[in-house]
């Protein structure tokens, strides 16, 4: 079969890569030693072997020095061809995979998967995983808002992290997480999926502690680290049980065998809620969701545009993504949808609760995306995966623009982040808050607007798929109702009334530069119309988007037990009053909003004294960071502790002591037994010894 | 008496089967009577020999394949496994000596008798992978252990390095005496030390059922956890990993295991098989408890020599979960990790031999503050190789534990897999740490300056990183090599 | 004379060698007690070899594992003289800067 511009699919991921390494060069023979000068520090020299060529040519890079004379923030030579390299990669990924996918819509519908397998990465027997790549409807989607925003917030990092001096490291983490982040979409089987999914989270722990010399940067870094790991184990598990029970795991091998394995009773339900459940524990760790929300809102540390790429456009979707990559798998187990779709209703409430009493404009948005990512779960749960998929490409526009946005300003504040010091400043940022204020009604749902469709899909889809039912849409629906007021409230806080910023502060306020305001309004474009690719039959649309996704999930809905994904339109009145009633909730949110924070700004603090207690509960996120911290944290490092002086302390003093008590009398004996250190160990080693001849002795005698 | 015949033929054919080691023993030869010969300032082409003649020995190996040749009347075979154990050995030895180059220098340990020892170890360890006779195997692991009890205190005035020779010499020859008793009780039941004829005899439950047979057995196991430090056969590991040479604890980390493991995976793929529940139980726990203790002590540890040593007790039970998955799939995984961890540990410890300044305290977690963006090549690396002893893709430490518990699933010890994700999980952290410390923790003022590599010296260093790095993402060719040594073993 | 009695002095010659290794302190006393260990071995292999086994093989074990016995306890007291140069002591215990 002639692919033609297909073939060129692997360009893609490779882009970014390229960009890794020029970047990186830079970053290592210009940069550093420009870093090393500025810090006081002399340049290793000729002292240490490998980078001395670099270093010679270098310390001589000139405008580094004379020019820094003239100001701490003039830029070297070498930073122009960063911003341009940078976005450069990734703006030809995008082209790439654009002319990729207008290639593979000009396929027929059933015919729309291309498989390019590079080469064989892990091969024994009749187990292969390679490094291979599928483009299909679904890993399009993904590669194409994976591309097209990242590309947007890389020409806006290069406004943004203009002042930054380690400039260049900066956009070779990420070009680095935008390389990780599409071997994950465009990855063809499980294990390759998993390189990038553990790569984009070293990337994110990588920029989180970017300003690493913030205590709060860095063990946010770790935090996020750790707890990803949690859900990095569950992937791992299931993926080793995809390969037990399919013997393979790229994923047209495993969805393929489906109808076989559960015909012959080697796929059972039980075998398919445990994969299912391990993967969606993955899952909940990369996608935020209860348990393993925790770590987000700190991710918040790291610099405004990391936050609106990886945790809140690209990265933390990732989750989302593969539960609807292996809906296949979960169709077959209903308990492990309704788990989904629980967990998923739960978090979007739980942390829309969290996000009103927020004070931090970039925590507020952090709760909000854990909230967001709640209704793609709950749209996947319901079996409504083209709902969820459409919800998170709507979420990714409008989100990466509240993030950008919300950057604009902070920036704009020099670096101020705290709602209650802002206050009118849609004087000074027109654009930004113009293009804000889009998004805040497309999050909010109010009609026309992109995240009104998804949104809506979602609610209508959990209230009338077999999968779903009324309680699921309630609980939405109620969602969608704090979403807007939490998200009208940080604009009425930020945008209107009267200044509270430092006097100080408001002198230097400025619109921020082109690079900036561009993505801004092309991503403001987006989330007004990038909803129109999805209007559903009965406004009148012919819902485009879920029709291109359709051969992805069709066949998984012919592979799995239950009959269409998408449930029958059972009536159109029906839809239109829920759709009423969630705009009205809406409607109602903003206009509490509207109350409270302009009409009577004296009552949220009059509410908060009302009801401290559970304002308190709020305001500290139901404690549950502290609850963890108690409750795990604390336990791992006392079973360590406890562990690691087993052998010390019981072996060595307790049983040595016992035993020798016991056995002994004379206690100049017992005093040499215990004393000896290295006797310990041969004690140690002795009752080893004799336990395991002793076990296997009696295992093989005594039948 | 009748004078034995005297077989030429045979003699040429065993000589011939030991090519490798008869390299290594002669280098070794030359290295001592070079030393007598070459002055002062001239000891460092000691050096240069050593490398020379391990990289003859290297050559030796490869062109005699992967044929079966047996020699010695089947004392000792060099096979697929044999030559796939041997290149490792001899590739750690390599990378060894060739950092050596800066460590000998810095260390006072330019000496002609050091070179000797480990190249007299390194013979040693040959002898047990390729010994096919439980005598050979013993003659093997003392032939490796009595140099290494010397190389731990080589440093003669450092107390730390003494003490360290003292405990493990103490406790490796208590645990010899085990292991020699095993074989002996062995010798009794079976009449034999040879393994594959003990091994076709194991189908006769009178030699299976026979207690002492079994006593015999379960010593011969105590000997080798304790060479491989598995718990609780592991205490003197931390202690000897941290007083000897940071040189010779590379070696130690990378070929003891490899040689000790090359013989453990002989006995265990032939002979267990017959006796299976008892032994996969014994296997099982000590699976477990080595990584569970050897990653929960890996934690609270602040000497980074002490932390990757237990670090390598835990990678021992990985090693160990492959094994009790036994089979083709668990031969083939235990053969890729042994591999891969020789180049992880030799790296990691390559690049904190340049950070720390001096013995002892230079290796404090602390000393690492600040170093990943002053010195990126050397962040880079340890990095590199701390990601990949974690078992994070895309490095060969991820490769291979996917295929140690991809095993064990596959065997149904999928309880055993769990414990080991969920160990992996918590190493991260500890292995994490110093990557913290070097990114994320300000310098201190007057951040060490790093020793200045020997360029065999950046050279073994990046050669481990490549290996690291291309065993992670394109392992196929290793991975069938290992699979056809683990056939050639079992058919 | 029949194995039972070689078996019996050779498995008491191992206990023996364990108590000592066990309880003394000096370095010197335990490498005698390891010592110990080895020649029970060397006795199970000599009377094996010789009641059950037409060939010398365990006769030939014997005298291999006496060199390395020998070389061993070279080593050995070479590491205990520098310890004892250093600390003037070879009591196992007081070394004790290796822990945790």
């Amino acid at each position: 079969m002639v692919s033609g511009v297909l073939d060129y699919l692997w360009l893609v991921p490779a882009f970014p890569l390229l960009g890794v390494i020029l970047n990186g060069v830079l970053a290592l023979i210009a940069e550093r030693p420009f870093l090393l000068k500025e810090a006081g520090l002399p340049p290793p020299g000729g002292s240490h072997g490998h980078p001395s060529r670099g270093n010679s040519h270098a310390t001589e890079a000139p405008g580094s020095h004379g020019s820094g004379a003239s100001g701490p923030h003039s830029a070297p030579v070498y930073r122009n061809v960063v911003a341009f390299l940078a976005p450069g990669a990734v703006g030809a990924s995008f082209v790439v995979a654009l002319l990729c996918v207008l290639s593979l819509a000009a396929r027929p519908p059933e015919g729309r998967t291309f498989v390019q397998i590079l080469f064989p990465w892990i091969q024994s027997g009749s187990f292969l995983a390679p490094v291979g790549f599928q483009l299909d409807p679904l890993s399009s989607v993904m590669a194409l808002v994976v591309t097209g925003v990242g590309f947007l917030i890389h020409v806006y990092s290069v406004g943004y992290m203009s002042h930054e001096r380690a400039f260049a490291r900066y956009f070779v983490y990420l070009n680095l997480f935008m390389f990780a982040m599409l071997m994950l979409v465009l990855a063809n089987n499980y294990l390759l999926m998993f390189v990038g999914w553990e790569g984009v989270g070293l990337c994110s722990y990588l920029l989180i502690g970017y300003w690493y010399e913030k205590q709060s940067a860095s063990d946010a870094g770790k935090k996020a680290f750790i707890v990803n790991r949690i859900g990095d184990f569950g992937f791992l598990l299931g993926v080793f049980l995809i390969f037990w029970t399919f013997g393979s795991v790229s994923f047209t091998d495993v969805f393929a065998r489906i109808p076989l394995l559960r015909d012959s009773g080697v796929l059972t339900a039980g075998m398919a809620t445990a994969i299912t459940l391990l993967l969606f524990l993955g899952a909940t760790g990369k996608s935020a969701q209860i348990p393993l929300y925790v770590w987000l809102p700190d991710a918040m540390e790291g610099p405004t545009p990391v936050s609106a790429l990886i945790h809140a456009a690209t990265m933390v979707t990732a989750g989302v993504y593969m539960v609807a990559r292996s809906s296949a798998l979960f169709l077959l187990s209903p308990d492990a949808m309704s788990v989904v779709a629980v967990i998923g209703a739960a978090t979007a409430i739980f942390s829309a609760t969290i996000g009103i009493c927020q004070t931090d404009i970039k925590r507020v948005l952090a709760y909000s995306t854990v909230s967001q990512l709640g209704y793609m779960f709950l749209a996947c749960g319901v079996g409504a995966f083209a709902a969820g998929i459409f919800h998170l490409m709507t979420h990714a526009f409008f989100k990466a623009l509240l993030f950008l946005g919300s950057g604009s300003v902070i920036h704009a504040l020099s670096g101020e982040q705290d709602m209650r010091k802002m206050g009118g400043v849609r004087r000074y940022l027109p654009v930004t808050f113009v293009t804000m204020f889009a998004a805040t009604l497309a999050i909010s749902g109010i009609p026309g607007l992109s995240g009104f469709f998804s949104k809506d899909e979602i609610l209508w889809q959990s209230f009338s798929s077999p999968h779903g039912s009324p309680a699921l849409w309630f609980v939405g629906a109620l969602a969608a109702g704090i979403t807007a007021f939490y998200m009208f409230r940080l604009v009425f806080l930020t945008f209107y009334g009267g200044s509270r910023m430092d006097p100080e502060v408001e002198k230097h306020v400025h619109e921020s530069p082109w690079t900036m305001t561009v993505p801004l309004s092309i991503l403001a474009v987006l989330s007004v119309a990038g909803g129109w690719v999805g209007i559903p039959a009965s406004l009148g649309g012919d819902n485009r988007f879920e029709e291109w996704l359709a051969p992805v999930f069709r066949s998984v809905a012919a592979a799995g037990a239950h009959g269409a994904a998408t449930g029958a339109h059972p009536s159109v009145s029906l839809e239109f009053g829920l759709m009423g009633i969630s705009v009205g909730v809406a409607l109602a949110g903003i206009g509490i909003a509207y109350f409270l924070y302009r009409l009577r700004t004296s009552k949220p603090a009059e509410i908060a004294r009302r009801v401290p207690a559970l304002y308190d509960l709020v305001y500290h996120k139901y404690y549950v960071d502290e609850i963890y911290e108690w409750a795990v944290v604390r336990r791992v490092v006392d079973g360590s502790v406890w562990l690691w002086q087993m052998f010390d302390a019981l072996f060595i003093d307790g049983i040595v002591n016992g035993i020798a008590d016991g056995v002994r009398s004379a206690g100049d004996r017992v005093r040499r037994l215990q004393a000896g250190i290295v006797g310990g160990y041969a004690f140690s080693l002795l009752a080893g010894a004799v336990l395991l001849v002793g076990y296997i002795l009696y295992r093989s005698m005594v039948p | 008496m009748t004078p034995i015949a005297m077989d030429t033929g045979a003699l040429v054919r065993g000589l011939y089967c030991i090519l490798p080691e008869m390299v290594v023993i002669g280098t070794a030869i030359l290295v001592l009577l070079a030393d007598l010969l070459l002055p002062e300032e001239g000891k460092k082409r000691l050096c240069h020999l050593s490398v020379a003649g391990v990289a003859a020995a290297i050559l030796s190996a490869l062109w005699l394949g992967p044929g079966k040749i047996e020699g010695f009347s089947g004392m000792i075979v060099h096979d697929g496994m044999g030559l796939f154990f041997t290149l490792t050995i001899l590739a750690a030895a390599l990378l060894t000596l060739m950092m050596a180059t800066g460590y000998s220098e810095w260390e006072g340990t330019q000496k002609g008798e050091f070179y000797a020892l480990i190249l007299l170890s390194t013979s040693g360890m040959l002898f047990m992978a390729e010994g096919t006779d439980l005598m050979t195997v013993f003659l093997g692991l003392e032939t490796l252990s009595i140099p290494i009890y010397c190389l731990v205190g080589f440093h003669r005035g450092r107390m730390r390095s003494l003490e360290g020779a003292m405990k493990y010499f103490l406790l490796g020859a208590f645990s010899s005496g085990f292991f020699l008793y095993g074989i002996a009780l062995m010798y009794a039941a079976a009449g034999t030390t040879r393994i594959p004829v003990i091994a076709s005899m194991m189908r006769d439950a009178r030699l299976y059922g026979n207690p002492v047979f079994l006593a015999g057995i379960g010593l011969l196991l105590v000997g080798f956890a304790f060479k491989v430090s598995l718990v609780p056969f592991h205490m003197w590991t931390p202690d000897a990993y941290e007083g000897a040479p940071t040189l010779v604890t590379a070696f130690m980390g990378a070929a003891v295991k490899a040689a000790a493991f090359a013989a453990l995976l002989r006995v265990v793929l032939l002979t267990f098989p017959a006796i299976l529940p008892a032994m996969s139980g014994v296997l099982w726990v000590l699976a477990a408890l080595t990584m569970t203790v050897g990653n929960f002590s890996a934690l609270l540890q602040n000497n980074m020599k002490r932390m990757l040593a237990y670090s390598s007790i835990a990678h021992a039970g990985y090693i160990l979960v492959g094994l009790t998955a036994g089979g083709v799939a668990g031969g083939q995984a235990v053969l890729f990790y042994v591999l891969v961890y020789a180049f992880m540990n030799l790296g990691a410890f390559g690049v904190i031999m340049l950070v720390a300044q001096r013995e002892d305290d230079g290796y404090d977690i602390d000393n690492f503050a600040g170093i990943g963006f002053r010195y990126p090549v050397l962040g880079g690396l340890l990095s590199l190789f701390l990601v990949s002893l974690a078992g994070i893709p895309p490095t060969a430490g991820f490769v291979g534990k996917f295929y140690l518990f991809g095993a064990a699933v596959r065997s149904g010890y999928v309880g055993l897999a769990v414990l080991g994700v969920l160990n992996s999980a918590v190493s991260v952290y500890y292995y994490l740490r110093p990557v913290v410390s070097m990114y994320m923790a300000p310098a201190p003022e007057g951040i060490p300056v790093p020793r200045p590599p020997r360029s065999a010296f950046s050279f073994a260093l990046c050669a481990s990183a490549a290996a690291v790095l291309l065993l992670g993402v394109m392992p196929a060719s290793a991975l069938e090599f290992a699979e056809r040594s683990v056939l050639s073993l079992l058919m | 004379m029949t194995l039972d009695k070689f078996l019996v002095v050779a498995a008491a010659l191992f206990c023996c060698g364990l108590y000592t290794v066990m309880t003394r302190r000096n370095a010197v006393a335990v490498l005698m007690g390891v010592e110990l260990i080895l020649n029970a071995a060397n006795i199970n292999f000599v009377a094996f070899s010789h009641f059950l086994s037409r060939v010398m093989g365990g006769q030939i074990f014997a005298v291999f594992v006496i060199v390395l016995a020998a070389a061993e306890a070279a080593v050995a007291l070479a590491i205990f003289l520098r310890l004892f140069a250093t600390t003037g002591t070879v009591e196992v215990d007081t070394a004790d800067q290796l822990k945790g």
